[in-house]
């Protein structure tokens, strides 16, 4: 043993692990529980087979610290019968690879990462397998590109790799859109170091000058200070504020008015008006204030973008469930080969091979073979549904049960999938509302200002043309939106980046105002109050044996089968006795001796061999004789009645709506304490009552997960999905709870209606500082120099007043959110690292 | 008071050396990813570990 024995064992309980549930996923532990992982040489438990090959994985490779300094528990691994080998075929590797001097790269999307300790397990993990020279892996955007020798290690190697760790891979072809939210990133960051360095220097010039206004000073030093402070204002307003005459320019070629237009105008006047003082040698200047306002500015949009990148690289996570190969049958040879495509070149009346465990690669109707689909993907729904010949599956639904014959249908951007899609899409980009109002108010607000201060020319033109440029310029410097325009961008942004920091990652700008309106939060109930996930629920014994010794013979049986079921069994007890000789009926069940017997265990009509009643229960059997009957259902989640309590305390209006039967969602809605539920509720249902509700003049929340509620939280005021949720919810959701628990719910409102509260005082302040100083300013009694400071006071009270926000409660935080928004140190894990 | 003649280029050519490594840091990608960088420095660099001593992976 080459560790050094002095160093004390490390804390392998970190990451939030409690006693009762698994080490590997933390998902609770149910029964007595018979799977442990060996780590460091101790024993610790773990849920499932895939978590504990996790755990020793990981153990083998001696990188267990990952355990020591992950932030958020794992994923629960996902069975996988994905055969990687297809991704070795020349072809497939020429069209997905690039060649990089001998060796080739490729890039990945990887599913499953929780935080930035997964992106470090994956790295090093690659890195010790022989022939990987390269292998990074970003968390925040979950890519991974791997440069790799080919004939010292073949890809599906390095996949099943990946998927051994508990994750899941997908190759992707690098597209434009990565590197584009990259420049863009950079050239943000690039634009805020010049505007704060600039800043800094400017500042630093303007006390001099300020002084010198007060003690006196010599005019050559005045001077000299006054060039100093526009060499340096100069590249903070031509790169600096770059992004904001851009923006103006597009606005006003469009015939609109954003806030850039009064924020560039402000800027040039400002700035021009210095420029011209700076060389009469007389006058005022105001580089201070210019190199200010863009950094503000600079900071907020800074901050903006790398939200919305963090959010669409949760949301872009659709392309990750369409898989890029698909099994065709060649219809030119008679014999019907089987040939590995690529996806894009399917076309309708292609006949394709699902196996299991595949997911559908195009909407299709099937021509031979019954089977289970699991359709989680689009409507939420953690049970499966039965599939035979004639039915039709969709593109991105996961088949669980035999491999299927599929005629193609639809492909591509043809599928239901993609329409969806396309759908949201064009919903988001005419979303605007509150943006478009305060535009609308700022730029009504800029034509009385520019108005009114013509007039104040005009005016001191007659009486005292020596006077007017001052107050003019007064007027316009005081009349800056600057304070109007921070006012709410950055009592947002310090919202945004506090949610964030407790798991609530914001999608939507306009979603802190939604969230402060709310009156009424309406569930989804599958995914959203219930975990989602199959369990076994009831389990009624017919005689001998007993209770323990049926599950334990169940979870045997199942153990044969990825259905979501059989995992449930096995989660219930752990395998403990093994079955042999097992058997698998798709549609219908299981048979398999235990012990010296044979058991059946699936539909009554399976296990008792002949017409039987079915109510939906899975019945285990012993030579045509039911012995106990289990129900299967969703549980609920552990703070789920603690949330729905907690929110109607606020004086909100709490309701269930459900695609699910009346007895579930009754049972649920009498174990959270809610009394309005409807349930059997379709799409187009649930879309009615929302608007029923915002009729009324109710101020909706919507909260779910799955694709059917896509529309619904289109439509609701404000809508917040499960970060487990459909990628679709997640696409068209405003709010995303991070931890996969509602717990931040109640603390995302009380953060929305302080902010909302921060807003107003900002905007007050800032109106009454304008209207007070305005008359001042235009009666010629504020000297520009007493305006600039005004105004730049304003804005930083303003400022100052909205970062309030974010100060306290950090310690009590309860969900540790993994990828803080602050710009720290940074060293990518990359090659140089480890040479 | 002449110094400042002196001071005040002096400054300035510092903050274009400091803002020239920055763009630079930029460039080479020491800022696109900034999460693991943080904890990574905590974990052992372990060139061998005990118990696969020949650093590749067990079969």
């Amino acid at each position: 043993m080459s560790r050094n024995l002095s160093k004390p064992a490390p804390d392998l309980n970190a990451g939030g692990i409690e006693p009762g549930t698994c080490f590997h996923c933390a998902e609770p532990l149910i029964g007595d529980r018979m799977l442990w992982a060996q780590l460091q040489g101790r024993e610790v438990p773990v849920c499932c087979a895939g978590c504990r090959a996790a755990a020793q994985l990981i153990a083998q490779l001696g990188l267990e610290e990952f355990y020591r300094f992950r932030t958020a528990s794992s994923r629960t691994p996902a069975p996988s019968t994905t055969e990687w080998q297809h991704f070795d075929e020349p072809r497939l590797i020429q069209a997905l690879t690039r060649a990089e001097g001998d060796d080739r790269s490729v890039m990945l999307l990887i599913d499953g990462l929780t935080c930035a300790a997964c992106s470090w397990l994956i790295g090093r993990s690659l890195e010790r397998i022989d022939g990987v020279s390269r292998a990074s892996v970003n968390s925040a955007t979950g890519r991974a590109s791997i440069v790799w020798d080919e004939g010292k290690v073949a890809l599906s190697r390095l996949l099943q790799v990946i998927a051994d760790l508990g994750y899941r891979p997908h190759v992707v072809t690098p597209d434009a859109v990565d590197t584009q939210a990259r420049e863009e990133q950079r050239a943000i960051l690039r634009r805020l170091a010049v505007a704060g360095l600039g800043m800094m220097q400017v500042m630093m010039f303007a006390v001099a000058l300020y002084a010198g206004d007060l003690q006196g000073m010599d005019a050559n030093i005045r001077t000299y200070l006054r060039l100093a402070s526009m060499l340096v204002a100069t590249p903070v307003m031509l790169y600096g504020g770059w992004p904001f005459f851009v923006g103006a320019c597009k606005a006003l070629r469009m015939r609109s008015i954003t806030m850039d237009v009064p924020v560039s105008l402000g800027l040039m006047l400002a700035y021009g008006a210095s420029l011209l003082n700076t060389w009469r040698h007389a006058g005022d200047v105001y580089f201070d204030s210019v190199t200010m306002f863009i950094f503000f500015l600079t900071v907020a949009r800074h901050v903006e973008i790398v939200a919305r990148h963090r959010s669409n690289s949760v949301t872009d996570s659709l392309g990750r469930t369409m898989p890029q190969t698909a099994h065709r049958f060649d219809s030119a040879s008679p014999e019907a080969r089987l040939a590995d495509v690529m996806v894009a070149e399917l076309r309708s009346d292609d006949q394709l091979l699902v196996r299991g465990g595949e997911i559908t690669p195009a909407d299709g109707a099937i021509l031979r073979g019954i089977t289970h689909v699991d359709e989680s993907m689009l409507t939420g729904e953690p049970l499966p549904v039965a599939r035979g010949p004639g039915d039709s599956v969709a593109a991105g639904t996961l088949n669980l049960g035999a491999p299927v014959r599929l005629r193609v249908t639809a492909a591509g951007s043809a599928t239901v999938l993609a329409h969806i899609v396309a759908l949201l899409r064009r919903g988001q980009a005419e979303r605007p509302r509150i943006t478009r109002a305060a535009d609308a108010m700022s730029s009504r607000f800029l034509g009385r200002v520019l108005l009114g201060a013509l007039i104040v020319c005009a005016f001191w033109l007659i009486v005292d043309p020596s006077r007017a440029f001052a107050a003019t310029l007064a007027v316009l410097v005081v009349a800056c939106p600057c304070a109007f325009s921070l006012a709410t961008l950055v009592a947002v942004a310090s919202a945004n980046a506090t949610l964030a920091r407790r798991g609530i990652l914001v999608t939507h700008q306009d979603a802190i105002e939604g969230l402060a309106k709310v009156t009424r939060v309406v569930f989804d109930k599958t995914g959203t109050l219930t975990l989602g996930r199959v369990s076994v629920t009831g389990c009624e014994t017919l005689g001998a044996p007993n209770e323990q010794e049926c599950r334990r013979i169940a979870a045997a049986l199942e153990a044969a089968s990825e259905h979501p079921i059989g995992r449930a069994f096995s989660a219930d007890v752990g395998t403990s006795v093994p079955a042999d000789d097992v058997q698998v009926c798709a549609g219908a069940g299981i048979e398999g001796n235990v012990g010296d017997r044979r058991y059946r265990i699936g539909t009554p009509a399976f296990v008792l061999g002949g017409p039987a009643e079915d109510r939906g229960a899975i019945v285990l059997g012993c030579e045509q004789k039911a012995l106990a009957s289990f129900t299967v259902g969703d549980t609920i989640r552990p703070e789920s009645a603690e949330i729905v309590g907690a929110l109607r305390a606020r004086g909100l209006g709490v309701e269930i709506l459900s695609g699910d039967a009346e007895g579930p969602v009754r049972r649920l809605a009498r174990q959270c304490g809610i009394d309005e539920y409807a349930a059997r509720q379709s799409p187009a249902a649930k879309l009615l009552r929302v608007k029923g509700l915002t009729g009324r003049g109710e101020f909706v929340a919507m909260v779910g997960d799955g694709i059917n509620d896509a529309p619904v939280l289109g439509e609701a005021g404000v809508s917040i999905a499960m970060s487990r949720g459909s990628a679709l919810a997640l696409a068209s959701a405003d709010l995303i709870l991070v931890g996969d628990s509602l717990r931040s719910l109640p603390m995302a409102m009380d953060v929305a209606h302080r902010a909302k509260a921060i807003m107003r005082q900002n905007l007050l302040w800032a109106a009454g500082y304008n209207l007070t100083a305005m008359p001042l300013a235009a009666l010629g009694w504020v000297p520009p120099w007493l305006a600039a400071i005004g105004m730049s006071l304003s804005s930083i009270l303003v400022v100052l007043n909205s970062l309030r926000l974010m100060r306290g409660e950090r310690s009590r935080s309860s969900v540790k959110f993994p990828l803080d928004i602050a710009p720290v140190s940074a060293v990518a894990l990359s090659g140089e690292l480890r040479s | 008071m002449n110094i400042v003649f002196v001071l005040v280029p002096v400054t300035l050519i510092l903050v274009s050396v400091g803002l020239w490594a920055f763009f630079w840091a930029v460039r080479c990608g020491q800022f696109d990813e900034l999460d693991v960088a943080s904890w990574e420095i905590l974990v052992d660099e372990r060139t061998q570990t005990p118990e696969s001593p020949s650093g590749t992976l067990p079969p």
